[in-house]
C-alpha cells in the first residue's frame, strides 16, 4: 500500500474499552495501559454505590463497592482516577445516569486541578433515565425532576462545554431487555423527544440554541448478531434522527442533524457454553455497526469474550482492542464509500424498519410519550414480552444459539482449562480500603465549604434553578457523591419503576410445561397449599430481566410468585420470606458481590429461625458456587443454564425435598 | 396470637391456607376463637379497589405512612388475580408499597385469588381475620375486576374506590351496579388538574342517581394524588369521618353481620348449589337461620351449616 492511499483512508472510530474496578488507582492504571496499547479513548465503568448515589461506606453499598466499575467519591478520587491523563486532548465517555450531573460536576473540578478548563473538555455523560427504568435500573428519582436534571445539563454544556455530549440516549440496554429492532429504534427516539421537548419548554435558553442542542444528543446502540439486519437498524435511525431534527425541531443545518452513535456490541448473545464463539460473534456485531459508512459509528467498545463467565482480565479486553484495531488498520474497510447505497435488500429492509418503528414511536407519543409510557408500564411490558418470546425460541431450538442449544458436543476448552483464573478476581479488600479513604477525605476537608455548597444545591434544585453551576461548586468543596444525592433525594424523593412482570401469560402446549404444571400441583398439595416462591434482588445491581423472565415463568408454571423489585437488602428478604409464608427464595445477582450478599441472606434466616431453601442465578464463577453450595444453598444456576422450564422444575424438587426434611 | 404478637401472624396465615384435613382443622378452631374476639371488635378493616393502574398501589404505600407516622401498626392483604391458564399468580404489589420494608409495624402479605373466579378466596377473609387480631388497622387491596368489590365490600368497613380520571369508563364501571358499595372514593392523580375534576363531578352526578346500602351516609368524593402526597389527609379524614358514622350504636355490628351473613350464603351456594341451599327449607330459611345466630363467628357457622347441609343431602338420598 503507497502513503497516498494510507492518507486516503477514513478516520476510524473511536476505540474504546468499558473499564474500571477497584479504586482509582487501581483503574487509572489500567486506563494508562490500555491507552498505551492503542485505546484512543475512555470508557468510565463506576461501580453500582456511584451510579446510585450512595458513598463507599453506606449500609446499601455493602459487597458492592469496586465490584462492576470504581468507586468515586469525591473531587480526589476523579483526580486520581486521570492522574498522567491530560483531559484536554482526551475523549471521555462516563456510564452514569441518575448521578451524572454530580460525576460531571467531579469531573469538571478534576480538569481544573489539571489546569484544563470545562470549555476543553470532550466526551460523553449517558445520562438516559429511561433505559434505567426500563432495563439497568440504576435510577433513583422519580421521571420527572430526573428529566429536569437532564435539561439542565444540556442547558448547561451547550455553552460551557461546547464539545461535551451531556446525553447519549441508549437503545443498547433495550436490546439486552430483549428489544426487537423496531422496539429499539421506537423507544430511544421517543426517549430523545421526551427530552428534547423538555429542554425546549425551558425558559432559560435562547431559542436559537436548540439546533445547537439537537447537534449535541448522540446515540448508544446495540450490535446483535443479526448483523445485516443491525446495518440497517442503523441506516434506519440515521434516516429518522434526521427527519426528526428538521420536521419536529426546524433544525436547518444538516451536519446538526447527523445521526451520531457509539455502540457495545451485545453481550446477551454471549454464551458460557463453549465461550470461545464468543469471539467469532463480537467480531460479525462490529462488522454491523462498521460496515456502511453513512451508518458509521463514531466509537465502538467491544465487550470480552470471557463476560458471561465472570469479569474480564486486562489479557481478555486487549483481545476485544486488537479486533477493532485489524479491521480498521488491517482490512481496506476505511478506503471506500457507502457499500450499501444502492441495494434494494437493505433499501427494503431499511424501510420496513422505519415503517415497523414510526408506527410504535406514534403509539407512545400518543399515550403521552416516553415518561407516560414508563409510567403505565407500557414499554416495560413490551420487552418483557418480547425477551420472553426470545428465551422460548431459544428453548425450543428454534433460535439456533452454537454451543449452547445446538451443536454442544465438544472438545474442552483451552481457555478455560484454568478455572476460575480465566477471570478477573477483585480484591476484596478493595471496599474497606475505600471507606478508609473516603472517610480520610472527609476528616480533612473544610466542613463548613462544604455544608454551603450543599445548602446551595438544595436552594437550586427547590427553586428551579440550574443545578450544575451548584453541582460544580459542590464537588470542589469535596462534597462526597453520597452527599450530593442525599441532598436531591430529599428534594425530589426517590422512585420504584415498574417491573413490568404483569405480562399476560404465554399459552403454551409444551409437554415440559405441562409436567411441570402437574409436578406443581402435586407438590402444591403435598405442602398444603400452592407453591409459593419470592424472586428477590438483593444488592443494588439493577438488571432486572432475568429475575423478571424467572418471576413470569414461575407464575406460567403454576407457582405463586411473589416478586419485589431490584435494590432490596438481605433484611428486606428476610423480613418478605417470612411474611409472605413463601416455600423457597430465590436470588438474582449479576454484579459479583454474590458472595457478601448470599452469606448475608443465609446468615439473616438462621438469625430469624426460618429455615427455607435458597437458589441462587447469577454470572458466578464455578469457585464461588461451590462456596455458595457449601454455605447452604441449595442450588446455583449460571447463564449456561437458559432453560427457565427446566431450572423451576428444580425449584420445584428443592420445595419438595425441604419438606420432606 | 391473642398477645398480639407479631411473629405469630406468618404461621397462623400459613395454617389458615393449609388445605391438608389435619391443619385444616386446626385453622378452623383458631379462625373461630379469633373471630369470636374481632367480629365486633378488633382493627378497623379498610378496602380499597380499583381498576388495575389507577394508582392503588402507590395509594396504598401513602395510607401506610401515615397510619405509621401516628404510630398505629398495619397488616396489609394484598390480592392479585390468578391466571386461568396456568393457575399461578404474580404477586408484585410488594414493589410499590416500600413503607412495609424493613419496618417491624407493617405486616404485608400477598394473595393469589385462586379460582374463586374474580372474587376473593376465603384465604382473604381469613387472613383479614388474623390480622384484625393483631394489628391496629387491617387495609385489604384488591384488583376491581368482577365479583371482587362486592366480596371486599362484605368484608371490609369502609370501602375506597380508587377512580382514575379521564377513564370514560370508570363512571360506566360505577353505574353498572357497583355504585352502592364504595364507602369513599378517591379520584387519583389529581396533578392531572381539570380532568381530574371532572371526573369527580361525573361521579358526584352519578352517586346522586343511584341507590345506596346506607341510606344515611353520602360518599365523599375526594381528590388526591398518591405521587406528591396532595390530600392523603383529606382521604384519611374521610375514612375516619366514616368510622365515626359506624360508631352510632349497633352500626358497625350490623355492617359486620351483613358482611358475614353474605360471605355465608355465597360460599354454601358456591359449594352446594340452590339445591343445597333448599336444604334448609323454603326460600328465606337460610336468613332466616343466620338471623337465629347474630353473635356466631362466620367460620364456625360456616362449618355447622355446611354439616347441616350434608346431613340433608344425605339424608334425601337414603
Amino acid at each position: 500500500m503507497s502513503g497516498e492511499e494510507r492518507a486516503a483512508r477514513e478516520k476510524p472510530w473511536v476505540f474504546r474499552t468499558y473499564s474500571g474496578h477497584s479504586s482509582a488507582e487501581a483503574s487509572n492504571g489500567l486506563y494508562r495501559s490500555n491507552l498505551a496499547k492503542g485505546q484512543t479513548g475512555l470508557s468510565v465503568a463506576f461501580d453500582l454505590p456511584t451510579q446510585t448515589g450512595y458513598d463507599s461506606d453506606h449500609p446499601l453499598a455493602r459487597g458492592e463497592v469496586g465490584k462492576v466499575g470504581v468507586p468515586i467519591g469525591h473531587v480526589e478520587d476523579m483526580e486520581m482516577l486521570f492522574r498522567g491523563i491530560p483531559l484536554d486532548r482526551m475523549n471521555t465517555s462516563m456510564t452514569i445516569n441518575a448521578t451524572a450531573a454530580g460525576l460531571l460536576a467531579l469531573y469538571v473540578a478534576a480538569a481544573e486541578r489539571q489546569g484544563v478548563a470545562a470549555s476543553q473538555l470532550s466526551g460523553t455523560t449517558q445520562n438516559d433515565i429511561v433505559k434505567e427504568y426500563l432495563s439497568r435500573g440504576t435510577y433513583v428519582f422519580p421521571p420527572e425532576p430526573s428529566i429536569r436534571l437532564i435539561s439542565d445539563m444540556i442547558a448547561f454544556t451547550v455553552d460551557a462545554i461546547p464539545k461535551w455530549n451531556p446525553i447519549n440516549i441508549c437503545s443498547y440496554h433495550l436490546q439486552e431487555a430483549g428489544a426487537t429492532p423496531v422496539q429499539e429504534i421506537a423507544y430511544a427516539l421517543a426517549n430523545a423527544i421526551a427530552v428534547l421537548d423538555a429542554v425546549r419548554a425551558r425558559a432559560d435558553l435562547p431559542a436559537d440554541a436548540l439546533p445547537r442542542v439537537f447537534g449535541r444528543l448522540s446515540f448508544f446502540l446495540n450490535a446483535g448478531i443479526r448483523f445485516v439486519e443491525e446495518t440497517c437498524k442503523a441506516r434506519a435511525m440515521t434516516e429518522m434522527w434526521d427527519r426528526l431534527g428538521l420536521d419536529r425541531y426546524g433544525v436547518a443545518d444538516p451536519e446538526l442533524r447527523r445521526f451520531r452513535y457509539g455502540v457495545q456490541v451485545n453481550s446477551l448473545g454471549l454464551t458460557e457454553a463453549q465461550p470461545e464463539n464468543n469471539v467469532i460473534r463480537i467480531v460479525l456485531e462490529a462488522l454491523g455497526v462498521t460496515l456502511s459508512k453513512n451508518a458509521r459509528c463514531r466509537a465502538l467498545q467491544l465487550p470480552a469474550w470471557n463476560e458471561a463467565l465472570g469479569l474480564p482480565r486486562p489479557w481478555d479486553q486487549q483481545w476485544s482492542l486488537r479486533i477493532q484495531q485489524v479491521l480498521a488498520y488491517e482490512t481496506d474497510l476505511l478506503e471506500y464509500g457507502d457499500l450499501f447505497d444502492g441495494s434494494p435488500v437493505i433499501a427494503a429492509k431499511t424501510r420496513e424498519l422505519v415503517a415497523g418503528a414510526q408506527a410504535e414511536l406514534d403509539k407512545v407519543l400518543a399515550m403521552g410519550g416516553a415518561v407516560a409510557a414508563v409510567e403505565n408500564a407500557y414499554m416495560k411490558q413490551r420487552l418483557v414480552e418480547s425477551h420472553t418470546r426470545r428465551l422460548r425460541a431459544i428453548e425450543s431450538g428454534a433460535q439456533l444459539v452454537i454451543g449452547m442449544n445446538a451443536y454442544t458436543e465438544a472438545e474442552p476448552s483451552p481457555l478455560v482449562s484454568a478455572g476460575s483464573s480465566a477471570v478477573l478476581k477483585v480484591d476484596e479488600s478493595a471496599e474497606r480500603a475505600a471507606i478508609e479513604r473516603l472517610r480520610a477525605f472527609r476528616n480533612k476537608r473544610n466542613a463548613a465549604d462544604a455544608r454551603a455548597a450543599l445548602a446551595g444545591l438544595r436552594d437550586a434544585a427547590t427553586s428551579g434553578a440550574n443545578v450544575m453551576p451548584a453541582s460544580i461548586r459542590c464537588a470542589q468543596a469535596g462534597v462526597t457523591t453520597g452527599e450530593w444525592s442525599d441532598a436531591l433525594r430529599a428534594v425530589f424523593g426517590e422512585y420504584r419503576a415498574p417491573t413490568g412482570v404483569v405480562a399476560g401469560a404465554v399459552r403454551v402446549a409444551d409437554p415440559a410445561v405441562e409436567k411441570i404444571r402437574a409436578r406443581v400441583r402435586a407438590v402444591g398439595a403435598k405442602l398444603g397449599r400452592p407453591l409459593k416462591l419470592l424472586v428477590g434482588k438483593p444488592g443494588l445491581d439493577g438488571h432486572s430481566n432475568g429475575a423478571e423472565q424467572i418471576a413470569v415463568r414461575a407464575r406460567d408454571l403454576g407457582m405463586e410468585v411473589v416478586y419485589e423489585g431490584i435494590r432490596v437488602t438481605p433484611a428486606e428478604i428476610v423480613q418478605s420470606a417470612r411474611d409472605e409464608g413463601v416455600h423457597v427464595i430465590g436470588l438474582s445477582i449479576l454484579s459479583g458481590s454474590h458472595g457478601v450478599l448470599v452469606l448475608d441472606v443465609l446468615g439473616r434466616l438462621r438469625d430469624a429461625g426460618v429455615k427455607l431453601p435458597v437458589i441462587v442465578g447469577g454470572i458466578i464463577p464455578e469457585d464461588d458456587a461451590a462456596q455458595l453450595r457449601a454455605a447452604g444453598v441449595a442450588r446455583v444456576y449460571t447463564p449456561k443454564d437458559f432453560d427457565l422450564t427446566r431450572v423451576l422444575g428444580e425449584v420445584v424438587d428443592v420445595a419438595e425435598e425441604a419438606a420432606s426434611a | 396470637m391473642l398477645a398480639r404478637d407479631r411473629n405469630a401472624v406468618a404461621p397462623a396465615l400459613n395454617l389458615a391456607d393449609d388445605s391438608r384435613a389435619e391443619p385444616r382443622a386446626a385453622a378452623r378452631e383458631m379462625l373461630a376463637l379469633l373471630e369470636a374476639r374481632v367480629l365486633f371488635g378488633g382493627a378497623p378493616r379498610v378496602g380499597l379497589t380499583g381498576a388495575p393502574g389507577a394508582g392503588k398501589s402507590t395509594l396504598l404505600d401513602a395510607l401506610v405512612r401515615a397510619r405509621r407516622a401516628r404510630g398505629e401498626s398495619v397488616g396489609i392483604v394484598a390480592v392479585d388475580p390468578s391466571s386461568r391458564v396456568s393457575g399461578g399468580a404474580l404477586l408484585g404489589d410488594r414493589v410499590r408499597v416500600r413503607s412495609a420494608a424493613n419496618d417491624p409495624g407493617v405486616f404485608f402479605r400477598s394473595l393469589a385469588a385462586r379460582d374463586s373466579l374474580g372474587g376473593l378466596s376465603d384465604a382473604t377473609r381469613a387472613a383479614t381475620t388474623i390480622m384484625a387480631a393483631v394489628f391496629d388497622v387491617v387495609i385489604v387491596e384488591t384488583v376491581g375486576v368482577g365479583q371482587s368489590e362486592g366480596d371486599v365490600a362484605d368484608l371490609v368497613d369502609t370501602l375506597v374506590f380508587v377512580a382514575q380520571p379521564a377513564a370514560g369508563d370508570t363512571v360506566q364501571f360505577l353505574k353498572a351496579g357497583v355504585l352502592e358499595l364504595p364507602d369513599v372514593i378517591a379520584v387519583n392523580k389529581a396533578d392531572l388538574g381539570a380532568l381530574a375534576e371532572r371526573t369527580a363531578h361525573e361521579l358526584e352526578s352519578a352517586l346522586s342517581l343511584g341507590e345506596k346500602t346506607d341510606a344515611k351516609w353520602v360518599p365523599p368524593i375526594v381528590l388526591v394524588s398518591a405521587r406528591d402526597g396532595t390530600a392523603i389527609d383529606a382521604l384519611e379524614a374521610a375514612i375516619e369521618r366514616h368510622r365515626a358514622h359506624l360508631a352510632a350504636p349497633g352500626a358497625l355490628a350490623a355492617k359486620r353481620r351483613r358482611g358475614r351473613d353474605a360471605w355465608l350464603r355465597e360460599g354454601l351456594a358456591r359449594r352446594y348449589g340452590s339445591y343445597g341451599i333448599a336444604a334448609f327449607g323454603a326460600a328465606g330459611a337460610l336468613n332466616a337461620r343466620l338471623a337465629a345466630e347474630p353473635d356466631a363467628s362466620g367460620f364456625a357457622l360456616a362449618l355447622r351449616l355446611a354439616e347441616e347441609i350434608e346431613r340433608a343431602l344425605r339424608g334425601g338420598n337414603s
